[in-house]
C-alpha cells in the first residue's frame, strides 16, 4: 500500500505538464469524453422521454418534485469523495438514523413541524454516534471502504430489522398502540405520515424562512459588532450595512403585496427561474465592479459576460408560450429546495476552509497527508461523521415529502439510488461535483419517471421499463466502478514512456 | 493455557462461537419439543443444497479475485439452463426428469463458461477492487436476467404466468421435472430400483445420498484440480503474482480460468439447489445469494486470500445448520418470530463478512 502511495505521488507531476496549444476541437472532444456517462444518459433520458408519450411539462413536474425529495441525499455524499474514501455506500447508515428518530416522533404523538424538530433532535447525535464508528471501522480497513460500506449498509439493515420488528413493542414498549403489528410485537411494515409529518418541512412559509434568516444574521452581525468592539479594534462597517440592509430588506416584507405574496409555501418554478436569473445578473455584475476596483490577471471578463446573457435569453425564454406551458404548472417546495441550495454553498465553502484542505490532502495521498502533520484517521472520521449526518437529514426530508414510511424498506435503495445518481451526472470515485449531482439527480429521475412508460411503449410491458430502470441503477455503478479501477491501472503504464 | 489459546487460535474466534452456538441449538432443540432426527434431517438437506453453492468460491479465492459475490453470473445461467430444458421437454410433450436434469447442465455450463470468461477478462482489468465491481456485477446480472425472464418465448404452462401467457413465474415448480430427483425419498420411490439408493430414510432421519455424493465428488474433483500442474499455477497467481510471472505462467490466464470454474460451479450449485428445493426461484430471489455462499465459506474458515475445500465443508455446515435449527427453535419460543431467522440471517452473513474483511489488511488483496 506505502509503496504504491509513493509511487503515486512520484508520478503525479509528469501529468500535471500542460500541453499548451490544445486546439479548440480537441478541447471539444476531450469535453466530451470527459463527461461521456452523462451525455450517454442524457441522450438515454431524451430518447425515453421521447418514447414515453409523457407530456413534457408532466415531467418537468416530477422532476421537481423529486430533485426536491433526493437532491440532499444525493449531495451528502460528496465530502467523503473528497477524503479520498470513495463512494459512501454506508449512507444507509444515516438514512437509519433518521428513520429511528422519525418513528420515535411520530410514536409521541407529534406533528408538523415541532415533530420534524424532535426527530432531527433524536436523529442526529445518533447519525453522528453512527458516524464516528463508520468511520472507526473504514479506518480499520483502508483501500476497502465501498465493499466495507456496502456489506456494512446489510448489516446495519439486519441490526435495524432486529430492533423495529422484536425489540421495539417486545422489549422496549410502544406508546401509540395502531403502529404494532396487530396481535403480535414489533412495528408494522408502513407507517403513514398524512396527517402529522407528511410535508412538514415542505409547507413552511417563506415568510417563515425570511423571518429565520434575518434574525440569523442580524444575530451575527451583532455579535461581530460586539465582538470587535469589545476588542477595541475599528468599527466593523461591513457588519453594520449588513445588519441595516437585512432589517430594510425584512421590512419590506410587511408591505401587504410581498406579504401576500410570501405567505405561500410553494413557488412557481417560472418565479424561481426569474428570481435565479436576476441573482445571477446581481452576482455577474457584482464581480465585474469589483474587478474594475482591483483589477485581476486571471479575471475571466467573457465568462460574467457570457453567464449575464444567458440569464436573459433564459428569462427571455420564459415568455415563449411553449416553454411556459412546460414550466407553468410545476411548483417548488421552498424550504428543500433552500436547503438543497444551502448544502452546495456549505459544500463549495467547505473546501476552502482548513479542514477542508485537510480532507483533499488525505484524499490525494494519505502518505503526504501523514507527512504533513495531519491526523488522517481523525480527518476520515470528520468526513464519515459529516457525510452520515448530511444522508440523516436527506433521509428526513425524504421521507416527510413522501409521506409514508416504509419501516422496512425506505432505508434499503437510499445509497444505491445516491450513488448511481451521483454516478450518472459523472461523478467518479475520486472526484464529485455539486454541479455533477445536480445533473445526476435530473437525469437519474428523469429515467425514473418515465421509464415504465418507455417500456410499455417499446416492449409492450410496463414491467420491462421497470427492471430496465433497475438495471440501469445497477449497472451504471458497476460501469463507473470498473471504469475507475480500469483507469486506474491503464494510467501508470501510459506515463511511463515518457 | 498456551496450548488452548493456541487451538483457538487455530480455530479462529468467529468459528468457535458460532460452533458452540450451533452444539448449543441442537442441544436444547430437543427439550423445545422438536424431533432430533428431523433437525438432522432439516442440517443435511440445507448443508447438500448450497454446497456447490458455496464451493464454488474457492477457485475464486485461489486465482486471486477474491470472494466471488458476482456468482449470480453463474446462477443466471443455471437458471436460463433449468428453465431451457423444462421448455425442451414441453416441447416435446413429454416428461423425462433426468433428461430435463441433464439438458439442464448440458445448456448452463458452457453459458456459464463463456460469461465467465467475460467476466474474468473484466476482472483482470479491475485488479485491485474486484469485490467492490463483483458485487454490482452480480447485481446488474440479476437485474438484467430480470429482463431475461419476461421476454424469453417460453410457452411450457410451467413456466409462464397462466392469465398474461407471457413472462415467466416468481417461482417454478419443478414436480413434473427434476425436483427431488437425487434428495427426496417420496420421488425416488417413483425410480427404477437400482436407483432406490439416491435418497433413503435411515431412523427417521432422511439422508439424500444422490446429492451428498454429487457435491462431494464436485469437492474431490476441486481437490484433485488443486493439485494438478495447472491447479497449482492458478493458487501461486492468486498467492504472489510477482513470483508466478517470474516462473512463466500468465497470471491473467490463471485468474480467468479460475473465473470460469467459479461461475461454472455457480450453475451447477443453483440447478442441485433448485432440485432439492423442489421449485426455481427467478427474479430477485437470487439477488443476495452470493453474500450467502461468501459468508458460509468465510465460516468454514477462509480468508479473502485462501479457501480450502475444508473451508466449504465445515463453512457450509456451520452456517446452514445454524439458520435450520434456529427457525424451529425461535418458532417455539415467541411464535410470531418467524421472521427472526431471516433477519439472524442477515445479521451473520454481513457481520462475518465485515469480519474478515477488517482482518485483511489493505481491504481489496492489495497486499504488497
Amino acid at each position: 500500500m506505502k509503496n504504491k502511495e509513493d509511487q503515486r505521488s512520484q508520478s503525479t507531476p509528469v501529468t500535471e505538464v500542460a500541453l499548451p496549444d490544445e486546439s479548440r476541437s480537441r478541447k471539444v472532444l476531450s469535453w466530451v469524453f470527459d463527461n461521456k456517462v452523462m451525455l450517454l444518459f442524457g441522450i438515454l433520458c431524451i430518447g425515453a422521454v421521447a418514447v414515453s408519450g409523457n407530456s413534457t411539462s408532466f415531467v418537468v413536474e416530477n422532476i421537481f418534485i423529486r430533485f426536491g425529495r433526493n437532491g440532499f441525499t444525493v449531495l451528502s455524499l460528496l465530502i467523503p469523495v473528497l477524503a479520498g474514501m470513495g463512494l459512501n455506500f454506508s449512507i444507509v447508515i444515516g438514512a437509519i438514523a433518521a428513520q429511528v428518530g422519525l418513528f420515535f416522533a411520530v410514536d409521541w404523538g407529534m406533528a408538523g413541524m415541532p415533530g420534524m424538530l424532535v426527530a432531527f433532535a433524536i436523529a442526529t447525535p445518533l447519525s453522528v454516534l453512527f458516524g464516528f464508528g463508520v468511520g472507526r471501522l473504514f479506518n480499520k480497513m483502508k483501500g476497502a471502504e465501498m465493499i466495507a460500506g456496502l456489506i456494512l449498509g446489510f448489516f446495519a439493515d439486519g441490526l435495524y430489522q432486529l430492533f423495529f420488528l422484536y425489540i421495539l413493542g417486545g422489549v422496549l414498549p410502544i406508546r401509540s398502540e395502531n403502529l404494532g403489528i396487530p396481535g403480535g410485537i414489533g412495528i408494522k411494515n408502513t407507517i403513514d405520515l398524512t396527517g402529522n409529518m407528511k410535508y412538514a418541512l415542505d409547507r413552511v412559509k417563506m415568510i417563515d424562512l425570511v423571518l429565520v434568516l434575518f434574525i440569523v444574521i442580524a444575530l451575527l452581525s451583532v455579535i461581530r459588532i460586539i465582538t470587535h468592539l469589545k476588542n477595541k479594534k475599528t468599527f466593523p462597517v461591513g457588519a453594520a450595512v449588513l445588519l441595516i440592509g437585512s432589517a430594510v430588506l425584512y421590512g419590506l416584507t410587511y408591505i401587504p403585496a410581498i406579504e401576500q405574496y410570501l405567505m405561500a409555501d410553494q413557488l412557481a418554478v417560472i418565479d424561481a427561474i426569474g428570481i435565479v436569473c436576476l441573482l445571477t445578473v446581481l452576482r455577474s455584475v457584482w464581480k465585474l465592479a469589483e474587478n474594475k476596483r482591483h483589477p485581476d490577471a486571471h479575471f475571466r471578463t467573457r465568462r460574467h459576460i457570457i453567464l449575464i446573457a444567458g440569464a436573459v435569453v433564459v428569462y427571455a425564454a420564459t415568455y415563449i408560450p411553449f416553454v411556459r406551458d412546460i414550466v407553468l404548472s410545476a411548483k417548488i417546495a421552498v424550504l428543500p429546495f433552500a436547503l438543497v441550495a444551502g448544502l452546495c454553498v456549505f459544500n463549495q465553502a467547505f473546501l476552502s476552509t482548513r479542514l477542508g484542505q485537510n480532507m483533499r490532502t488525505v484524499g490525494q495521498s494519505q502518505v503526504i497527508a501523514n507527512a504533513s502533520g495531519i491526523h488522517v484517521d481523525r480527518v476520515r472520521i470528520l468526513a464519515m461523521i459529516i457525510s452520515t449526518v448530511l444522508a440523516c437529514w436527506g433521509q428526513l426530508i425524504y421521507l416527510q415529502n413522501l409521506g409514508t414510511f416504509a419501516t422496512y424498506g425506505a432505508h434499503l435503495q437510499v445509497g444505491q439510488f445516491a450513488i448511481a445518481a451521483l454516478l450518472v451526472g459523472g461523478a467518479s470515485v475520486q472526484k464529485a461535483t455539486n454541479k455533477q449531482a445536480i445533473t445526476g439527480v435530473i437525469l437519474f429521475h428523469t429515467l425514473f419517471i418515465v421509464a415504465p412508460e418507455a417500456g410499455k411503449a417499446l416492449f409492450n410491458n410496463a414491467m420491462i421499463g421497470e427492471y430496465f430502470r433497475v438495471f440501469v441503477s445497477y449497472g451504471v455503478i458497476a460501469l463507473a466502478l470498473a471504469m475507475h479501477a480500469w483507469q486506474r491501472k491503464v494510467k501508470p503504464q501510459l506515463e511511463m514512456p515518457r | 493455557m498456551s496450548r488452548t489459546k493456541d487451538f483457538v487460535m487455530r480455530i479462529g474466534w468467529p468459528r468457535l462461537i458460532i460452533g458452540l452456538f450451533f452444539v448449543l441449538l441442537i442441544v436444547v432443540s430437543p427439550f423445545m419439543g422438536l424431533k432430533l432426527t428431523d433437525v438432522f434431517s432439516d442440517v443435511l438437506r440445507r448443508w447438500a443444497m448450497f454446497g456447490v453453492l458455496v464451493l464454488a468460491m474457492v477457485p475464486g479465492v485461489q486465482s486471486g479475485i477474491g470472494l466471488n459475490f458476482g456468482v449470480s453470473l453463474g446462477v443466471v445461467a443455471g437458471l436460463i439452463g433449468s428453465t431451457s430444458a423444462i421448455e425442451l421437454s414441453y416441447r416435446q410433450g413429454v416428461q423425462r426428469p433426468w433428461a430435463d436434469l441433464g439438458f439442464a447442465l448440458l445448456i448452463a455450463i458452457p453459458l456459464a463458461a463463456i460469461l465467465g470468461f467475460l467476466y474474468g477478462l473484466l476482472l483482470n482489468r479491475v485488479k485491485g477492487s474486484e469485490m467492490t465491481v463483483s458485487t454490482y456485477v452480480g447485481f446488474s446480472a440479476i437485474a438484467f436476467s430480470n429482463i431475461i425472464w419476461l421476454s424469453l418465448p417460453f410457452k411450457s404452462g410451467v413456466l409462464v404466468w397462466p392469465i398474461a401467457g407471457e413472462g415467466m413465474r416468481n417461482t417454478i415448480n419443478l414436480e413434473q421435472s427434476f425436483g427431488g430427483l437425487m434428495s427426496n425419498p417420496a420421488v425416488v420411490a417413483g425410480l427404477p430400483r437400482g436407483l432406490r439408493w439416491l435418497a433413503f430414510e435411515v431412523g427417521g432421519v432422511v439422508i439424500p445420498l444422490g446429492v451428498i455424493l454429487f457435491f462431494l465428488a464436485m469437492c474431490f474433483l476441486n481437490w484433485l484440480f488443486l493439485r494438478s500442474k495447472k491447479g497449482i499455477a492458478m493458487s501461486a497467481a492468486g498467492e504472489n503474482t510477482l513470483f508466478t510471472r517470474s516462473n512463466a505462467i500468465n497470471v491473467d490466464h490463471m485468474r480467468i480460468l479460475g473465473t470460469m470454474i467459479s461461475t461454472v460451479l455457480g450453475a451447477v450449485g443453483i440447478i442441485m439447489y433448485a432440485q432439492i428445493f423442489g421449485f426455481l426461484q427467478l427474479y430477485n430471489a437470487p439477488l443476495m445469494m452470493g453474500f450467502q455462499c461468501v459468508a458460509a465459506v468465510l465460516i468454514g474458515g477462509a480468508t479473502t486470500r485462501r479457501a480450502t475445500i475444508t473451508n466449504v465443508l465445515v463453512g457450509t455446515l456451520l452456517f446452514q445448520g445454524i439458520l435450520t435449527t434456529a427457525l424451529p427453535v425461535i418458532k417455539r419460543l415467541m411464535p410470531s418470530g418467524s421472521t427472526l431467522s431471516e433477519v439472524l440471517r442477515i445479521i451473520i452473513s454481513n457481520g462475518i463478512i465485515l469480519y474478515a474483511l477488517s482482518k485483511t489488511k489493505g481491504g481489496n488483496q492489495v497486499e504488497k
